[in-house]
């Protein structure tokens, strides 16, 4: 028992590892500050790769990628705005790039699309659930046909 | 009624299936430019052929042509190349080319070994005219019509298919609206 324990320990500390080292891309870039930094990073990794384009620019190996969060990194250490960098990368790689879709036109279904739909489904179990409970309310009406096989089959089995 | 009802599943279900269907088919490498119906992005760079000697992208302008961006390390470039040298000799349309990420040394000697269909080439060492273009890999077209505004941009080399179906119709229509225009203005011209 102890042993798994150990390995799993060791397997679970081998994978954080690797995760943390690829994660980290080579960059000579000298940041003004750390907040500069960390704030650049975040912004880079909400941006994906038009190359590789299941990666953000930071974990992406390709030229492109390199070039985009270096371009990030210089705005960021400029004093640009989030806005403006965005609308720099959009402008020349499309809306593509971001991970993230704008609310617009465009996009309503994108991102209203799943609340309309739980909504419908909510108000399709709404209906269904008062018709049910409709029905159990109401008394069982028997018609006289109805309550005379009912009387016979009583009797037959007394 | 009650009845229609019952469907509303089946057809969101087929309005769906309809739709992810469709999406299998698409390229997910053919990234529409968000540089179509933009003017060609300022730059100023040197010709590859010698340094000495600067374009800035006023020198481009007044006629359609193709900007063809390519490089030595790109095997697709090199696939396309005897086809861009076969439109060169047509002369239908000039052709610049757009040295993206390169060695000065290597491309000139690429030229002369292989042929040379470009008007004109610019060099671009760093990627900073390619990314003011969006390029995200090589080989990309940009077509470009008479007022220099980016019409359309082709990812991936040009081949016969490609020249035939999409590229040459677009120069050709391209070139019929920049010869109206200047009628246009002679005709103006003549009038005042």
């Amino acid at each position: 028992m102890k042993a798994l324990l150990r390995i799993l320990t060791s397997a679970v500390l081998a994978f954080g590892l690797a995760y943390q080292v690829s994660a980290t891309p080579v960059d000579t870039y000298q940041f003004k500050n750390e907040a500069n930094q960390v704030h650049a990073m975040q912004l880079a990794r909400s941006l994906r790769c038009p190359q590789c384009q299941n990666q953000d620019i930071v974990d992406s190996a390709s030229p492109v990628a390199k070039d985009l969060r270096m371009e990030v990194y210089k705005m960021v250490d400029a004093g640009k705005s989030d806005s403006e960098i965005i609308e720099f990368m959009t402008s020349r790689y499309g809306e593509f790039v971001l991970y993230k879709p704008r609310l617009e036109t465009k996009t309503y279904i994108l991102w209203l699309g799943p609340v309309a739909l739980l909504l419908f489904g909510a108000l399709v179990a709404f209906i269904f659930i008062r018709k049910q409970r409709g029905h159990a309310d109401k008394p069982a009406e028997l018609s006289a046909e109805d309550q005379q096989q009912l009387a016979e089959l009583l009797k037959q089995h007394k | 009624m009650k009845k229609l009802i019952l469907f509303i599943p089946l057809v969101l279900f087929l309005v769906m299936g309809i739709f992810l269907y469709r999406g299998l088919y698409l390229n997910p490498q053919q990234l529409d430019s968000a540089l179509e119906g933009k003017p060609v992005p300022e730059f100023r760079l040197s010709k590859l052929e010698d340094a000495k000697v600067m374009i800035s992208n006023h020198d481009l302008k007044g006629q359609v042509y193709i900007m063809n961006v390519w490089a030595t390390w790109c095997p697709s470039c090199k696939y396309e190349h005897p086809y861009l040298l076969q439109l060169a000799q047509q002369k239908l349309v000039p052709i610049y080319g757009i040295n993206y990420r390169d060695q000065r040394g290597m491309a000139v000697q690429e030229l002369t070994r292989q042929g040379d269909p470009y008007s004109l080439n610019i060099f671009d060492p760093d990627g900073k005219l390619g990314l003011d273009l969006g390029v995200y890999g090589a080989p990309e077209s940009f077509i470009v019509d008479h007022n220099g505004i980016i019409r359309f941009r082709y990812a991936g080399p040009i081949d016969m298919r490609v020249w035939n179906e999409t590229i040459y119709p677009l120069v050709k229509q391209l070139q019929q609206e920049a010869a109206t225009a200047q009628q246009g203005n002679a005709t103006e011209g003549t009038a005042s």
